[in-house]
């Protein structure tokens, strides 16, 4: 009896995880962290551009 | 790169040089005692008849030296990096990670002490007796805190998701280390496991297991995710397929255990659970393996130039290849036939040798440059030839004992038609042989690969500023 539930609620969470990822409310949040690896050069560049300037 | 590797001053480096290092000592330290005991499987001359030069010593130190100082310092190395670069803030705290380093340091200077004299508990990948095993921890729980200490203070308001898998390998492998390490000490260098029989081997196989999960794959999937898209110079394939990912596999991967205990004193329930978990951790698996491939959609050229890249999509199709073989093996019918056999050990090395070691040089390369301020690494032709000594030293070993493996297995299982054994183990020993010299020459492959990477990082590290110029190749990051 509890394994089953422990399926069903296991399952459930499942289901909440692939929806919460892929609903399309957090497609933007999702794409600035998508591209955190790279922020930290775009800064520095930016950074740079305004001394030349 | 070149504006890269100078511009951040108030990033911790140091610990991350240290860390990076390291990784290349304890790598040629920890793979050269593997070619050394591979070979005393076919010339067992070679121990000389030195108790502490034997295999039964030297193999746990060789698993020690290559998972928790090869592939440990390589972990410290890149969360450290990846945790200050994605987070645009210095560490938490830099006499912690100057703790870490010098601690982590002292633990394996300790088990390179202690193992060739026998002390040991006797658990597998969890040899080391208890002083260590509290230094482990002390150690361990900094690392952490120092880890989400910066998560804490970080200047953005998303946490990258190879923070996620960093993070989920950390407090995992603190879990294991401590519950699989309860004992009782007798002596200071003696203590016996607070767990007895059939509970001890499950405890021993929940941590055993995880540890492969959380630290030989969890923790470099977070290397993965940052290094890959770096190296590519473009965002991961799908970020909403990484949280997924992350998510089934850290929620399946603790139950997969038990598939190292089939048909032993283990209550059958469990065994099958262990192998029902196993079978389907291959989906997550999977998924965080085209996830990595596929970010490389639309950029596939760049795998012809760039050999950084090539060691990085490499390691995911051998991850991808042992991640199949796992659950596979995890069935109970395959399992009797590929268990105790040289198969697990093909299994493994394609697993440690193939995904494990060439993700972390992959990274390790791309880190170099960045770290030394250089815009590349000294030669990217000596980068391509340990690409290709290292391929083919991997491909040679597994394929070498898979064969084994399988013939082991069918000669150990043949019957006549009486009842009795086909074969008596000796001869099965006998037709492995052959075999034994193929992994040891695969494995000389991948010890000369990790010299010439030792040689052109003394290089870059060494060079004039100014002098290495900017390859084409190595531009992407």
């Amino acid at each position: 009896m509890i394994g089953s539930i422990f399926t069903v609620v296991v399952f459930i969470c499942f289901i909440g995880v692939v929806w919460w990822a892929f609903s399309s409310r957090n497609k933007s949040k999702f794409d600035d962290a998508a591209n955190l690896p790279f922020a930290d050069e775009e800064k520095e560049q930016s950074k740079k551009d305004k001394q030349e300037s | 790169m070149s504006e890269i590797s100078q511009a951040q001053p108030d990033y911790n480096y140091k610990v991350v040089r240290q860390f990076t290092i390291m990784t290349i000592v304890w790598g040629i330290i920890g793979m050269g005692l593997g070619v050394y005991i591979a070979a005393q499987l076919f010339a067992p001359v070679l121990n000389f008849d030195t108790p502490w030069l034997t295999f039964s010593r030297l193999r746990p130190l060789h698993t020690n030296a290559v998972i928790f100082a090869f592939g440990g310092c390589a972990l410290f190395a890149t969360s450290y990096y990846i945790v200050q670069r994605t987070c645009q803030v210095r560490l938490f705290s830099d006499k912690l990670a100057a703790f870490t380093f010098w601690g982590w340091q002292a633990v394996i200077v300790l088990a390179v002490v202690t193992l060739p004299f026998g002390i040991t508990t006797s658990k597998e990948y969890a040899e080391l007796e208890w002083p260590i095993d509290i230094l482990i921890a002390l150690v361990w729980i900094a690392y952490i805190i120092n880890f989400f200490g910066t998560l804490v203070i970080r200047k953005v308001s998303h946490i990258y998701v190879a923070n996620w898998f960093l993070g989920a390998f950390m407090l995992t492998v603190a879990v294991l280390h401590i519950g699989n390490s309860m004992s009782i000490p007798v002596s200071f260098l003696k203590s016996y496991s607070l767990y007895a029989g059939a509970v001890d081997a499950m405890m021993q196989w929940w941590y055993g297991h995880n540890a492969v999960g959380f630290f030989l794959t969890a923790g470099f999937l977070g290397m993965m995710y940052y290094f890959v898209p770096k190296q590519a110079g473009r965002p991961v394939y799908s970020y909403r397929l990484s949280i997924v990912h992350f998510w089934a596999l850290i929620s399946l991967y603790i139950w997969a255990g038990p598939h190292h205990l089939h048909y032993t004193a283990l209550p059958d329930w469990t065994q099958s659970l262990g192998m029902v978990m196993s079978v389907i951790l291959f989906v997550p698996s999977w998924g965080g393996m085209i996830n990595g491939i596929m970010t490389l959609s639309g950029a596939w050229h760049k795998l012809r130039t760039d050999p950084v890249l090539r060691f990085l999509i490499v390691s995911l199709s051998f991850y991808g290849m042992s991640t199949f073989e796992g659950p596979m093996m995890a069935i109970k019918t395959v399992n009797a036939l590929s268990h105790y056999t040289d198969w697990t050990i093909g299994h493994v090395h394609s697993g440690a040798l193939g995904w494990v070691a060439m993700v972390s040089i992959g990274s390790i390369y791309h880190l170099i440059p960045v770290l030394f301020g250089q815009p590349a690494m000294y030669s990217t032709r000596l980068v391509n030839v340990h690409f290709w000594l290292a391929t083919i030293g991997v491909v040679l070993y597994i394929v070498a004992m898979w064969m084994s493996g399988v013939l082991q297995g069918l000669m150990w299982r043949a019957v006549n038609a009486d009842g009795t054994l086909t074969y008596s183990f000796v001869e099965s020993l006998e037709a492995s042989k052959p075999f034994y010299v193929v992994r040891f020459i695969g494995g000389v492959f991948v010890v000369a690969g990790m010299l010439v990477m030792a040689y052109n990082t003394y290089k870059t590290v060494r060079a004039p500023k100014g002098s290495i110029a900017d390859e084409p190749a190595a531009q992407a990051a």
